[in-house]
């Protein structure tokens, strides 16, 4: 790769001249740096050139061991040593217009690695509900107000009790034992290690630390997941 | 088939006398005694012509005689202008007066991605000055990759007041307001379609600006507006507008105003969906709503697009439509196989998937799996960099080969390739039109062999007999050129990307392939000889792009000294004192009737600048240019007075 750049690098001069001399109109270089939408102050996107330049900035951001490309320096070079310098990027190659870069930036940003943000989004199913929800842990502060958010949104699956009295039932042992005998749902989550718990077992800040994902389970099935939870509240009172 | 053949056998007397007793103006002087035999036939001819909608029909009857070229120019109705500036707006309008439909293409396609500098040209005021005399009742607009301002939309909505469709593809100029007053102005809109152009944001609320009453708007697109739109009142416009088939949303509409929207107008065809997902205040506790129903209440549903912001797991509410789409478009949307599976194989009536990347070979393979009369396949990069990692090849390639049969057109972007499956799906993909593969990375070779990809694409013009439109990439030499050349009898359109040895490969297209139209080439190493090589073609194409080639100042001038029929484009960029180069760096040149166009850029003034040859002004000159033109014959026949 690195000897192509080299054959290639008089062209390469000449595009990268093109990118900085051919001015927009009124004005010329980057426009601001919301790197989703190529705007400039009066709301026209600016010279789509410009647009490889910022995509290597949200680069730099997103993925480790490259650097900026300056605009004078025309081989960009990698903080990793090992990896070869990436080829400056030329001129409309490769041949996707502009509104179709902005793909991958704006997918990152819902990701939930959650880059750059404070968001913990976990996936929430329940057993017969035809698709899947999401809940960012970090809105809620204590168990009581999760109960609430996830009764809401499954509201219309359930014949009844899975609201957060309901959830707050299984926190009292002979209710507990009720609940899980029943047809109700109880909320259960899978943690870092790979287990199934029942949602309540830990303190709140432990349990968003440690929890991947969410499933409101109906009762019978969280039967074997029961005897920890029992034991746990037997050591609490 | 036209109905040409069932015209009587005017013979070459009838036709001289009715030169000689031809009524002036044609048509303007009434005759008060019983009209003459040639004007009967003339009468006759203008009845029947209105048969003839294929414009190479028109035009090989426009060829016939003097007579038959006026009452073909008098009922011709829809124009089609594939270069606006092969010819001025005023020869058009002087020659056609009953146009209901026109089309007007600007930019060459290089300009998308960044190639010709803004403010280049293909200004639609022009156009619109001389049609807003004489077309006054115009009916269709269609304008691709023209500059329009929103002077340009108010004028036209006064201009043409019985206009019913819009449609603007890769546009740019124009903003929110403009919008506003198309709104507002074009009361009999039926048709307002934007697509891929570039819209600034006016915070105009235009959604607000159409008519009170009930609408006929059928088909409503603003995907690619990327500015907040008033939600109210779209969701009011959608249910005054009961015609509405097709709808496509824009990246502000979250999914739940699509869910409002959809339960409005379940009568829909086409749906372009928004940005697939919640409202970022209202994610939490939102009242669950059900999209699946609004999906299943949409049977007539049969093409879905949008998804720019997808959360995945919302994507299972259109299983109820899947089995009827033939329509998809993922390009938007990042998921991978997984997620896409689910979907895919309940897809069994698809026939158009545009699709990311993302979803990797293995979902290809589970397209090639499920939908066996897909027609046209699009595969665009998440990632468009040379050195990103790839998750499409080969493998995907071949599956779809393998699955996909019908196959008709592909563009498929990847990082790596081999010959071989390309030559797997020229002999399984027979009925290949369009061929556009992309190879991301410049030169690169068949990842398995080493070997350059002239193999493969010279398999795809040999075994693939109905093609006409192919992109090539990867490592090429002048092998594959020689292979297309040879092979590529039908091709129109051909882009090449960083290829070839020598001038020998531009030679062998210019010299092999007679239906040549549209050739664009960037970063190859073709020179003037090459160049001279076309002089025979170069007034049947629509145009040749050259960048960063290797053309010279002096080969430029001198085409433009023997083809004065040509505009020739140089664009050579500023560079520093000490630096020069003795190649120009964008050639663009094509046909024109009226000479080199006045209306070029600023930036452009020096050192580049427009070449022609002297302006040719005899009247056979001219016609013979005419006939050549996307609205008359495409066989050119050369001037004999140089």
């Amino acid at each position: 790769m690195a000897m192509i750049s080299e054959e290639h690098s008089k062209e390469k001069l000449g595009f990268e001249e093109t990118e900085l001399r051919l001015g927009l109109p009124g004005g010329g270089g980057i426009v601001n740096g919301d790197f989703g939408k190529n705007t400039n102050a009066n709301g026209k996107r600016g010279y789509p050139e410009t647009v490889n330049l910022k995509l290597n900035l949200s680069l730099k951001e997103t993925e480790k061991g490259e650097n900026l490309q300056k605009e004078k320096n025309l081989i960009s070079c990698s903080n990793n040593a090992v990896k070869p310098p990436t080829k400056a990027q030329v001129v409309g190659w490769p041949p996707v217009r502009s509104f179709r870069k902005n793909v991958m930036a704006v997918q990152k940003s819902n990701s939930e690695e959650g880059v750059g943000g404070t968001a913990t989004f976990v996936k929430v199913s329940m057993d017969g509900a035809p698709y899947l929800r999401k809940v960012d842990l970090n809105m809620y502060k204590s168990y009581q107000d999760l109960y609430g958010a996830l009764g809401k949104m499954f509201n219309s699956f359930t014949m009844g009790k899975c609201d957060s009295q309901g959830m707050m039932d299984f926190m009292n042992e002979s209710k507990l034992k009720d609940l899980l005998n029943g047809s109700d749902f109880v909320p259960t989550y899978e943690d870092k290690d790979g287990d199934w718990m029942l949602v309540g077992d830990v303190p709140w800040e432990m349990f968003v630390g440690s929890c991947k994902r969410l499933r409101i389970m109906k009762g019978t099935e969280a039967i074997g997941l029961a005897p920890r939870a029992m034991e746990k509240c037997k050591n609490r009172s | 088939m036209s109905e040409d053949e069932e015209l009587p056998d005017l013979g070459g007397g009838s036709t001289r006398s009715s030169n000689s007793t031809a009524v002036s103006g044609g048509g303007g002087d009434h005759n008060y005694v019983s009209p003459s035999p040639d004007q009967v036939l003339e009468n006759v001819l203008e009845n029947v012509l209105c048969f003839l909608t294929s414009r190479r029909d028109r035009n090989a009857a426009s060829l016939v005689c003097k007579s038959w070229y006026r009452a073909e120019a008098l009922t011709r109705s829809e124009l089609f202008i594939g270069n606006c500036y092969s010819v001025s707006p005023r020869r058009v309008t002087n020659r056609f007066r009953l146009v209901k439909a026109i089309a007007i293409k600007g930019k060459p396609r290089f300009s998308d991605f960044s190639l010709l500098p803004p403010d280049w040209g293909a200004h639609f005021g022009p156009w619109l000055s001389a049609m807003s005399r004489s077309y006054r009742a115009l009916e269709k607009l269609y304008l691709k990759r023209m500059s329009v301002t929103d002077d340009d939309l108010s004028f036209a909505a006064q201009s043409f007041p019985i206009l019913k469709e819009l449609v603007m593809v890769c546009c740019e100029g124009f903003g929110t307001g403009g919008l506003a007053i198309v709104a507002s102005g074009c009361r009999e809109i039926r048709v307002l379609e934007l697509m891929d152009s570039d819209v600034g944001d006016d915070e105009a609320d235009w959604i607000s600006c159409f008519p009170d009453n009930v609408t006929c708007l059928e088909s409503f697109v603003f995907d690619c507006v990327e500015a907040p739109i008033n939600f109210e009142a779209l969701e009011r416009l959608v249910a005054r507008s009961p015609s509405l088939k097709k709808l496509r949303l824009n990246c502000y509409i979250s999914i739940g105003q699509l869910y409002r929207l959809m339960i409005r107008a379940p009568q829909l065809t086409h749906l372009g969906t928004g940005s697939f997902s919640p409202l970022e205040i209202v994610a939490q506790g939102e009242q669950e709503l059900n999209y699946f129903s609004a999906f299943a209440a949409c049977k007539s549903l049969i093409c879905l697009s949008g998804f720019r912001e997808i959360i995945p797991d919302y994507l299972s509410a259109i299983y109820p439509v899947c089995g009827n789409l033939t329509s998809l478009n993922l390009s938007y949307a990042n998921i991978n196989a997984e997620q896409l599976k689910p979907v895919i194989c309940l897809c069994h009536k698809l026939q158009t998937f545009w699709v990311l990347d993302s979803v990797s070979d293995e979902g290809l393979q589970a397209v090639s799996a499920a939908c066996k009369d897909l027609r046209e396949l699009r595969v665009f990069p998440v990632q468009a960099l040379e050195d990103a990692e790839g998750p499409v090849s080969e493998v995907g390639l071949l599956a779809i080969s393998e699955g996909c049969r019908k196959l008709q057109s592909i563009l498929y972007f990847c990082q790596r390739m081999t010959n071989a499956a390309v030559v797997a799906m020229s002999k399984n993909c027979l009925d290949l039109v369009v061929f556009r593969l992309c190879i991301m990375g410049r030169h690169r070779p068949d990842h398995i062999t080493g070997e350059p990809m002239d193999e493969g694409f010279g398999a795809i013009v040999k075994n693939c007999k109905k093609l006409t439109r192919l992109a090539v990439s990867g490592l090429l030499t002048d092998r594959a050129f020689s292979y297309i050349g040879q092979y590529g009898k039908l091709l129109r359109t051909l882009s090449v990307a960083f290829a070839g040895n020598t001038d020998l490969g531009l030679k062998y297209l210019l010299e092999g392939c007679p239906k040549l139209q549209k050739l664009e080439i960037r970063d190859s190493p073709f020179g003037d000889s090459a160049l001279f090589a076309g002089l025979h073609h170069y007034y049947n194409m629509r145009f040749l792009w050259m960048s960063s080639c290797k053309v010279t100042r002096q080969g430029c001038e001198e085409i433009a000294r023997q083809l004065p029929g040509l505009v020739v484009e140089v664009i050579t960029r500023d560079r520093e004192e000490n630096e020069t180069s003795e190649y120009v760096d964008t050639l663009y040149m094509y046909r024109s009737l009226d000479g080199p166009r006045a209306d070029a850029p600023r930036l452009m003034v020096r050192p580049s600048l427009m070449i022609c040859g002297k302006h040719c002004t005899s009247t056979e000159c001219r016609f013979s240019i005419a006939r050549s033109l996307d609205f008359t014959l495409s066989v050119w026949v050369p001037c004999i007075s140089r």
